[in-house]
C-alpha cells in the first residue's frame, strides 16, 4: 500500500496547479468567512446637521442638568458622521449618494425638551438604493436615538414626580423666574377639615366638604403610587440577558474553527474523490485489484493519504491564524483528534464520491458543489427558519461530517464542551460513508 | 483435452449480466507458446471471457480448469499512469507484483519494450504504440505463463502495429502463451495458431484458422469474408 500511497504523493507533486488551487482555494474561501463572521460592517456615513450647535444644548429635568451634545456623542460611536451646515445640505448629500442617511438635529430641540410640554423631534433620512445598507443605517439612529430617549424618559419621569409630589404636598415652584407658593393636597384636606368643624354637624355644607376632603384623600393616597408607575414609564421593559445553549466562544475563536472545518472539507473531499476516480480513468483498477490490492486497501489508502494532506494544510493555516488569534496551544491534542476524524469522515464521502461518479472531473465537480451547501446548512441558526425546516436541516446536517466536525473543532479549539460526542459522529459517518464507498466500488468494474 | 501439456484451460464458463447471458458454455485452452486469437463481433463476450481468464471477474458457471503460476493481464485501455514516468509506471507495478529484484526487472522490460531511450518520459508524453508497448510490459513483469490482450492493437497505426505484433510474437517465441481478443480479422488469421470465435455469448468454433474456411467451404473469399460468411450461417 506504501507504494500506492507514494505514486499518488508524486503524481500530486507533479500537478503544482491542482495542489495549488487545492489548498489556496479553500484557504482563501475559509478566511474570508472567517473574516466576514468575525468583523462586523463598517460604520455607515452619515451627514449630520447640529442645529444646536452655537447654542447651549443644556437642559434641566427634574433637578439634573443633562448635556443633550454628549447625548448625541454616543451615536457618533455608531455612525462615522460627515458634518454639513444646513439641513439642506444634509438632505442633498443623502440623494447625491455621497452618504447612506442624514441625522438632522432642530435648532427648538433643547427648548422642547426642556419645556416638557412637547417632544424634541430629529429628523433621519436614508438613502434607499441599498436596501441592506438603508436598513442598517435606519437600525444603527434608531436604536442609537431609542437609547438616548430612554435616558431622557427617566430625567423627564424624574421631573413629572416632583411636579406630582408638589401636588400632593404642596410647597414652593419656580417658573420663568418667578416663584409661587403651591397649597397641595396635604394642606388643603388640612384647611378643609378646619372649616368643616365650624360648621353645624348635619348641615347639607358639612356633607359636601366632607366629600371634597374624601377625594383630596383618595388623589393624594394615589400619588404615592406614581413612583412606581413612573419607574415603570422610564424603562418599561428590562432586559436580562441570559445565555442558555451553545457556548461562550468569542467570535473569532469560532471563525478559526469553521475556516478550519471549511479548509479541511474542501481539501480532503476534493483529493479523496479525485484520487479514486483517478484509478478509475487511468484503467488502473481492474489491475490493481487483480490480486495486487484488495478493493478495502485501495479505499484506506486514498482516505488516509487526503485525510492525512487535509490535516497537515490544515495544521500549517492554524499555525499562520495563531499570528492574529490567540490559540490555545496546550489544546493541541485535542485539535489534532478533532481535525484527523474530521478528516477521515470527509476523507470517507469523498470516497464514496469517486466511487459513484467513476471520473475525475465529475468526482470534483460534485464533491465541489457539496461543500459550500453544507457548510451553509450547518450554520442556519435556529430561529432563522421555521421550526420544521430548521429540523430538517439539522437532520441533513447531522448526515454529514461538516456540522459534527465544526463541533469538533471548536471544542478542541475552544473548549466549548463535549468533544466526545462530535467524535463518535465522525466514527460513525466515516465508517457509513466507507461503506457506502465500497459499494460504490462495484461500479468501477 | 490434453492437459500435461496444456498452461490455461477452461471449461463451460458461462456469466449473466442480469437477464443477459454474456457467456454461455466456452471452454478453451492454450499451450506454451501458442497464440489463441479471440473474435466475434460487438458484444459477442470476448472481453468477459478475457477478464473471467485474469481473475477480474467470477464466472457464474463453470471453471478455470488448469490454472497456470501466473497469469499476465492487458487491458484493452492502457492501464498506466500518464503522470508518471515509464520507469516508475514499471517500477510501481513490479513491486505490487512483488517481484524479488525489481530493479533488474524494470531493467529487463525497458530492453525488451526498446523503451530504454523513453525511460524517463511520462506516459502521458508517449504515443499510443509505445503507451501499449509499457501497458503489455506491465501484464509480463510476473513472468507469466499466460498473457491475456484485450484488442491489443486497436487505435495503433499500421507500422505501430507491426512492432506490437514483432513483440508478441518474441514473447510466444519464449514460450508465453498468448490468448488476445481482437476486432481485426487479418490479425487473428495472420498470428493465430487456434481460433475462437464467439457471437452471444456462444462458442460456434475452436480450432486453427483453416477450420474456419473449411467451415465455410466458398472458395473466392479472404479470410475476412468468411468470417462474415461463418457468422451470417450461424445466424448472427
Amino acid at each position: 500500500m506504501r507504494w500506492l500511497f507514494l505514486k499518488d504523493l508524486r503524481i500530486l507533486r507533479r500537478s503544482p496547479l491542482l495542489v495549488a488551487l487545492l489548498v489556496l482555494y479553500p484557504i482563501v474561501i475559509a478566511v474570508l468567512i472567517g473574516f466576514a463572521l468575525s468583523r462586523g460592517p463598517d460604520k455607515p456615513e452619515v451627514a449630520f446637521y447640529n442645529g444646536l450647535a452655537g447654542q447651549s444644548a443644556v437642559v434641566e429635568l427634574g433637578g439634573d442638568r443633562i448635556d443633550l451634545a454628549k447625548q448625541g456623542q454616543r451615536l457618533f460611536d455608531a455612525i462615522d458622521p460627515v458634518t454639513v451646515g444646513s439641513r439642506r445640505e444634509a438632505i442633498q448629500k443623502v440623494r447625491d449618494g455621497d452618504v447612506l442617511g442624514a441625522l438632522i438635529i432642530p435648532s427648538d430641540l433643547a427648548t422642547n425638551i426642556q419645556s416638557s410640554l412637547e417632544p424634541g423631534t430629529v429628523e433621519v433620512y436614508f438613502n434607499a438604493e441599498d436596501p441592506a445598507k438603508r436598513q442598517y443605517v435606519e437600525n444603527t439612529i434608531k436604536a442609537q436615538v431609542q437609547t438616548a430617549n430612554g435616558a431622557l424618559t427617566k430625567r423627564v419621569a424624574k421631573e413629572a414626580l416632583q411636579l406630582l409630589d408638589l401636588i400632593s404636598r404642596g410647597g414652593n415652584y419656580s417658573f420663568l423666574g418667578q416663584d409661587f407658593d403651591v397649597l397641595g393636597l396635604e394642606r388643603a384636606e388640612t384647611i378643609l377639615k378646619r372649616a368643616r368643624a365650624e360648621l353645624p354637624s348635619g348641615s347639607a355644607e358639612r356633607a359636601e366638604l366632607d366629600r371634597v376632603i374624601a377625594f383630596g384623600k383618595l388623589a393624594r393616597e394615589n400619588l404615592s403610587f406614581s413612583d412606581d408607575v413612573l419607574a415603570v414609564v422610564g424603562e418599561p421593559i428590562h432586559v436580562k440577558a441570559i445565555a442558555l445553549n451553545g457556548s461562550t466562544t468569542s467570535l473569532s475563536s469560532f471563525a478559526v474553527a469553521l475556516a478550519v472545518a471549511v479548509s479541511l472539507m474542501f481539501i480532503t473531499l476534493l483529493l479523496a474523490a479525485g484520487t479514486l476516480a483517478l484509478e478509475r480513468e487511468e484503467n488502473a483498477f481492474s489491475r490493481l485489484v487483480r490480486g495486487l490490492v484488495s478493493e478495502t486497501g485501495l479505499l484506506v489508502e486514498k482516505g488516509v493519504l487526503a485525510a492525512g494532506c487535509a490535516v497537515l494544510v490544515c495544521l500549517l493555516m492554524m499555525a499562520g491564524l495563531s499570528l492574529f488569534v490567540e490559540l490555545d496551544w496546550g489544546r493541541f491534542p485535542l485539535w489534532l483528534a478533532a481535525l484527523a476524524l474530521g478528516a477521515l469522515a470527509f476523507a470517507a464521502l469523498g470516497l464514496a464520491i469517486g466511487g459513484l461518479t467513476r471520473d475525475v472531473r465529475a468526482a470534483s465537480l460534485l464533491a465541489f458543489m457539496l461543500c459550500l451547501p453544507l457548510a451553509f446548512l450547518a450554520l442556519v441558526q435556529s430561529g432563522a427558519v421555521a421550526p420544521t425546516l430548521y429540523d430538517l436541516i439539522r437532520a441533513v446536517s447531522a448526515a454529514f461530517p461538516f456540522r459534527p466536525a465544526l463541533d469538533a473543532l471548536d471544542a478542541g479549539l475552544n473548549d466549548t464542551g463535549d468533544l466526545g460526542g462530535p467524535l463518535l459522529h465522525l466514527a460513525v459517518l466515516t465508517l457509513a460513508f466507507g461503506a457506502l464507498g465500497r459499494l460504490a466500488l462495484r461500479r468501477f468494474a | 483435452m490434453e492437459t500435461a501439456t496444456v498452461t490455461l484451460a477452461a471449461r463451460d464458463l458461462g456469466k449473466r449480466y442480469g437477464d443477459r447471458a454474456a457467456l454461455r458454455g466456452v471452454s478453451l485452452s492454450a499451450r506454451p507458446g501458442e497464440l489463441v486469437a479471440v473474435i466475434g463481433p460487438n458484444g459477442a463476450g470476448k472481453t468477459t471471457l478475457l477478464s473471467i481468464l485474469a481473475g477480474i471477474q467470477q464466472p457464474d458457471e463453470g471453471e478455470i480448469s488448469v490454472a497456470p503460476k501466473a497469469i499476465g493481464w492487458v487491458p484493452q485501455q492502457a492501464a498506466l499512469y500518464g503522470k508518471l514516468t515509464v520507469r516508475e509506471n514499471l517500477s510501481l507495478f513490479a513491486r505490487l507484483e512483488r517481484c524479488p529484484d525489481t530493479r533488474a526487472t524494470v531493467e529487463r522490460m525497458l530492453d525488451l519494450t526498446d523503451l530504454r531511450d523513453r525511460a524517463d518520459d511520462q506516459v502521458g508524453a508517449l504515443s499510443g504504440g509505445n503507451r501499449q508497448r509499457v501497458n503489455i510490459a506491465i501484464g509480463l513483469l510476473a513472468e507469466p505463463d499466460v498473457l491475456l490482450l484485450d484488442e491489443p492493437s486497436a487505435a495503433l497505426d499500421p507500422r505501430q502495429r507491426a512492432r506490437l505484433w514483432e513483440f508478441i510474437l518474441r514473447l510466444a517465441g519464449e514460450g508465453t502463451a498468448v490468448i488476445y481478443a481482437t476486432h481485426n480479422i487479418q490479425e487473428a488469421d495472420r498470428y493465430a495458431s487456434q481460433l475462437i470465435v464467439l457471437a452471444d455469448g456462444e462458442l460456434l468454433l475452436s480450432g486453427p484458422p483453416g477450420e474456419l474456411e473449411r467451415e465455410v467451404g466458398t472458395t473466392g473469399l479472404d479470410f475476412e469474408e468468411a468470417f462474415v460468411e461463418f457468422l451470417h450461417r450461424r445466424g448472427h
